[in-house]
């Protein structure tokens, strides 16, 4: 193992970290200010790069296809919204899980009736395909160090828009008595909506930028999700700083161990018992993981309670 | 309450003639989606034993469906095609999946239990794509199917269906059994109110794990007749739609009733069936359909029954 080999991996991670925070910061918002749980928040990461590869072949420009998708993706969000998740806030846990999970069949099978079923892949413009050198003797794709850019900002701006302006408050007062902020003469469900989109937009935001790294496909939202689930059972529900750590640790963790376990095992136990044990290991990691945070921690890293 | 048992027995009389009407028909087909829809009701009893009556929301239960499965494909794999040997192994490994588990999840309330459920019902589906050996992503083909020392045939069909007949008929008496005694009676206390049944002196614990348990071998136990059904065991087994679709037989048919899950299962296959058959885009009209069944179909469909409502 070399070290840039080390930091390459450890760029993955960050990578794919920042992209799972985007997807967990939506779900945790919405969960801690409507009290929902949302399965088709992966669909929604679907629609928004579905959104954009369409969008790009249409307009043809890679900045306006970004654009057009996100803000077809906040459209999408707030309209399911108002049609579908809005009664649903009152109900228990059990049947907002079956009412999204329907959500979930429509989604898939509406992009596969749109798009078909093959994968589909975004074309980068040219300026986003090159290399830049992080450090001497390291080369990065340009696309991937943008997404980790995008993601920190992104992550930076929603520390901002929740603890520094009116909006926040409203999202902070909301989440912790709803009943207090609908007295004080705040229209409660409007916040909600707007909530809502602004979540399935960061959404949509993941599903983009993952887009040219991963295919897009049908079902593409699902795989996420679950490990999204399991940066919020390890950072605790409702928890913003909470998703952000636990995604950074998911994201690290499974990319490290994807790249080196199986190395790391030969060392230990036969090649070529590691060639078939690596794998299935490195893919179970985060689960195993989030067992041991649940053993010690039930509540989570951060539990809700302290924002 | 006696009408209700009418339609109750005529039900079980009609799956019982099927085989006969389709055989004269020629229409075995429907032998097949039968048995089918009878293998899910197993599974389906055995998570309404958790999440009706224990108010467990088990959204993984499609991993007890695989590990059953696996057990008896990968016995087969290496030969061992004793039937009594396969399906102790299914029900017990099954058993011993959901005792790990469970000891985790239970611990946990609310939304946490339904994720890590979840969460590890994946990592199971992730175990069986990356085991290349028991065929991973492509899944296995089991040649022999389970033998029972020459006393049913489950290569014969209709022999085969009346074995899950009556396996689906034994399960649901069992779990009607269980949810009455007095394990039933504090499971179910532990669900109406956790804080009172610790106040009159027990700890709702040890038996939601318990039942998390036989819940999860009963299901195991129809992962084993599902692998013989397909005489094919594949990840898509675990996979976290199936969990979706086994809740959702539970609450279709009306959670916490002796027959619901049954009649749930029955509900949403021939559904799905029909829907299939008229367009291969069925899951855009199935999806809504759910949607709509969860906001406004509440009590399920034992709630429609004559004196339908709380126990059946």
């Amino acid at each position: 193992m070399n070290l840039i080999l080390v930091f390459e991996q450890a760029l993955n991670g960050l990578q794919f970290g920042v992209t799972l925070f985007l997807m967990a910061a939506g779900l945790t918002l919405v969960f801690g200010i409507m009290n929902l749980v949302n399965l088709a928040h992966g669909s929604l990461y679907m629609v928004g790069a579905y959104l954009t590869v369409a969008a790009v072949g249409w307009t043809g420009s890679f900045p306006l296809g970004v654009l057009l998708g996100l803000l077809g993706t906040l459209a999408v969000g707030m309209l399911v919204e108002v049609i579908a998740l809005r009664t649903l806030y009152e109900r228990d846990h059990l049947d907002q899980v079956l009412a999204t999970f329907g959500l979930i069949l429509f989604f898939n099978e509406l992009v596969a009736i749109l798009w078909g079923r093959a994968s589909l892949y975004t074309v980068l413009p040219n300026y986003l395909q090159g290399f830049i050198e992080i450090v001497p003797g390291s080369i990065y794709p340009v696309y991937r160090a943008l997404v980790i850019a995008v993601g920190l900002a992104v992550a930076l701006l929603l520390w901002f828009v929740v603890a520094r302006t009116r909006l926040g408050m409203l999202i902070r007062a909301g989440a912790s008595n709803r009943t207090m902020v609908a007295a004080l003469g705040i229209n409660i469900r409007l916040l909600y909506t707007i909530v809502f989109g602004f979540g399935a937009a960061l959404a949509g935001l993941a599903g983009l930028m993952a887009g040219p790294i991963y295919s897009v496909q049908p079902g593409m939202g699902e795989l996420i999700l679950i490990q999204v689930f399991v940066v919020i059972v390890i950072g605790g529900i409702g928890s913003i700083r909470g998703a952000l750590v636990g995604a950074l640790i998911v994201g690290m963790v499974d990319t490290m161990g994807r790249a080196f376990l199986k190395p790391m095992l030969a060392h230990f136990i036969s090649p070529t018992a590691a060639e078939a044990a690596g794998p299935a290991l490195a893919s179970m990691l985060i689960y195993l993981l989030m067992a041991l945070v649940l053993a010690l921690r039930p509540e989570g890293l951060f539990p809700a309670k302290s924002g | 309450m006696r009408a209700r048992t009418l339609v109750l027995a005529a039900c079980v009389l009609l799956l019982a003639a099927a085989p006969l009407v389709a055989g004269a028909l020629g229409q075995m087909y429907y032998v097949e989606l039968l048995r089918r829809v009878m293998i899910f009701g197993i599974a389906a009893a055995s998570l309404n034993l958790i999440l009706g009556y224990g108010g467990l929301v088990s959204f993984g239960h499609a991993a007890y469906l695989g590990v059953g499965g696996y057990a008896v494909g990968i016995l087969a794999f290496y030969g061992v095609n004793n039937g009594w040997l396969q399906w102790a192994v299914a029900i017990l490994a099954s058993a011993l999946v959901a005792l790990a588990i469970g000891a985790i999840s239970v611990r946990t309330r609310g939304i946490y239990f339904i994720m890590i459920t979840l969460a590890f019902t994946q990592m199971l589906y992730y175990l069986g794509i990356s085991v290349e050996e028991y065929g991973g992503d492509d899944g296995l083909r089991i040649k022999v199917k389970s033998q029972f020392s020459g006393l049913i045939d489950l290569n014969d069909p209709v022999a085969y269906y009346y074995l899950v007949f009556a396996l689906l008929l034994g399960v649901l008496y069992l779990v009607h059994r269980l949810v009455n005694s007095r394990f039933g009676l504090l499971l179910r206390a532990a669900k109406s109110n956790e804080a009172r049944s610790r106040a009159i002196g027990f700890s709702p614990y040890p038996y939601q794990l318990a039942a998390f348990v036989i819940s999860g071998a009963l299901c195991g136990l129809a992962g084993a007749l599902y692998a013989n059904h397909t005489s094919f065991i594949t990840p898509e087994y675990m996979h976290w739609t199936r969990s979706g679709e086994i809740m959702f037989m539970v609450i279709l048919g009306g959670m916490g009733t002796a027959a619901g899950p049954a009649l749930g299962a029955f509900a949403l296959l021939i559904v799905e069936d029909l829907l299939a058959g008229w367009t291969q885009h069925w899951q855009v009209i199935l999806g809504p359909l759910l949607v709509l069944c969860v906001l406004f179909f509440k009590r399920g469909l034992a709630g429609l029954l004559p004196g339908g409502g709380k126990d059946g």
